[in-house]
């Protein structure tokens, strides 16, 4: 069964959390993981903490071995961070993409839908 | 893993600038058995070699025996057999060709087995809204119209490169994300209609615009994409819009014989014979309007539509409808104000209110990107001529001639230009 990486971008929440929003955003997502759950699609996923507890780290040179830079935040500053993940087990991408419209995600920010490459396929 | 890639299926090999039958039997019929193939192959590369061997040996019994009565179905049963014999070679049996190896030889029950669905479901995987609008183009025409590279680049004026590396990209992403071949559920079907509509009328643009050199003569995109057209109203008869699009391409292409002259240049509407209109294609399309605007979903294709068929029911330029013209326009620019839509209402505009009026109009899109379409300049330039203003009016023609354009717009516009000076 294709796998698909379904990867949940959305603004961050500044300032004071506001507990009934969160509330709502729990049991959208619990909503969500006992429906795609029972279907039996959900490989995997995480919720992330926010950017700010992201730290970037690069070894120069292009080469292993190279100096390794630590950078305080996440890869690419953008207004959309990415917040978190599904992988999604679907037959086809049609199926991947009417499962991720259900991420409440979805409607709070965006999902892109990336297929996960099979390694058994490979060479 | 890549395999080298070989001509489009049908591909036109030019003799002396002469089009050979049997050629454009394969185009025509290659675009039906293709779509068979894919969804027995479950992939494109593979439909395209079996199909291009198919056609090798088609080539040779062909021109000794001549066509067979179904040439489509004889195509398919030897690509098919040509792909069995393939996967029997390779001897690789990954769950993906013992699921093709099953499909091809229950295929063998009824090769003729009406394929218009594996048409519909190509076009569908062609459009996806996964893939850029650019490549859902290219492909559709590669693949459904069998087209090769060379001649989809002389459509966008683009180059050969550029259309290659869009198609290539594309069917890498319909084989890695898995693009499904198959017509979407209805509850799906407003989102993923769109971009079918839209690329069956891209194709059709693309050949109405001849003539655009010689892909004009040997290639008719026009008659193809109505073909295609018919196919989504036959397999969609409740979508309004595809009832649009086949009206619309029926009434713009009954007027096509009149617009050119027996040298190939432009007659404007204004000019045309229009006892050279197919006058039963437009009777055709009012029709469809007629019952399509009954349903009370009016669509962006409709309303074109409509008006297409204000244009061909009207006996001469100056007792056409303008202000029912102009009043369509109206409405379509407040849904979808493109620079073709708001270009075209300052035309009608012209028409009913005085060539001041339809400038004031095209005053709105300067400094915008429409200034890089070479038939807002020449609008432009008709109405200041209109107005007495010719020195204004020469320079917009050579605004229009540095724009982006074929040799046969380029060569109406020089004449108008040297008309004035």
């Amino acid at each position: 069964m294709p796998r698909y990486a379904a990867l949940i971008y959305g603004t961050e929440e500044t300032g004071e959390p506001n507990p009934e929003l969160w509330g709502t955003i729990m049991s959208e997502y619990m909503h969500f993981g006992e429906v795609a759950g029972a279907a039996g699609v959900i490989g995997g996923g995480e919720a992330l903490q926010p950017t700010n507890m992201a730290t970037t780290i690069q070894v120069t040179g292009g080469a292993k071995g190279g100096d390794v830079i630590a950078t305080d935040g996440p890869f690419a500053e953008t207004k959309e961070a990415l917040g978190g993940f599904y992988l999604l087990d679907c037959k086809d991408l049609d199926e991947a993409l009417s499962w991720a419209a259900q991420i409440p995600g979805a409607w709070r920010g965006r999902v892109e839908v990336r297929p996960v490459i099979d390694m058994s396929e490979m060479g | 893993m890549a395999r080298p890639r070989r001509s489009a299926p049908g591909h036109r090999h030019e003799r002396d600038g002469l089009i050979d039958p049997l050629d454009e039997i394969i185009r025509i019929e290659g675009g039906q058995v293709l779509a068979t193939l894919i969804r027995l192959t479950g992939d494109i590369d593979r439909a395209e070699d079996a199909l291009h061997d198919a056609l090798v040996v088609a080539a040779d019994v062909w021109r000794r025996d001549g066509v067979p009565d179904k040439p489509g179905a004889w195509l398919t049963t030897v690509a098919r057999n040509k792909e069995l014999d393939r996967i029997r070679r390779e001897a690789r049996r990954a769950p993906k060709e013992v699921e093709a190896f099953r499909l091809l030889t229950e295929s063998d029950a009824n090769p003729d087995v009406d394929n218009r669905d594996d048409r519909l479901r190509l076009l569908f995987t062609c459009c996806h809204p996964a893939l850029s609008p650019e490549s859902q183009v290219a492909l559709a025409l590669r693949t459904i119209c069998g087209l090769s590279t060379v001649d989809i680049a002389r459509v966008f004026l683009v180059p050969e490169a550029t259309i290659g590396q869009r198609i290539s990209r594309a069917k890498a992403k319909i084989a890695k994300a898995r693009i499904p071949y198959r017509v979407p559920d209805p509850h799906e079907l407003p989102d993923r209609l769109r971009p079918v509509l839209a690329t069956v009328y891209a194709v059709f643009t693309a050949g109405h615009h001849a003539p655009m050199g010689e892909l004009g003569e040997r290639v008719d995109l026009a008659d193809e994409a109505i073909r295609l057209a018919r196919v989504l109203v036959e397999l969609m008869p409740d979508e309004a819009e595809c009832v649009g699009l086949l009206a619309l391409t029926l009434a713009t292409n009954a007027r096509r014989l009149a617009r050119t002259d027996s040298a190939g240049e432009i007659v404007l509407l204004a000019d045309q014979d229009r006892s050279l209109w197919d006058h039963a294609a437009i009777a055709e399309a009012a029709a469809l309007v007629d019952s399509v605007l009954r349903r009370g979903r009016p669509g962006a294709y409709q309303m074109q539509a409509a008006i297409a068929c204000l244009h061909g029911t009207a006996p001469t330029y100056a007792d056409t409808d303008w202000p029912q013209i102009a009043e369509l326009y109206l409405l379509l620019e407040n849904r979808w104000p493109t620079p073709v839509v708001r270009v075209n209402r300052a035309v009608a505009v012209a028409e009913v209110a005085g060539p001041q009026a339809g400038l004031a109009l095209l005053d709105e899109l300067v400094g915008g990107p429409t200034e890089r379409w070479h038939l807002y300049w020449s609008t432009r330039a008709d109405f200041q001529r209109r107005l007495g203003d010719t020195a204004a009016a020469a320079e917009s023609y050579r605004q229009a001639l540095s724009c982006p354009c074929n040799d046969s717009d380029r060569r109406f516009m020089e004449r108008r230009l040297a008309a004035l000076e």
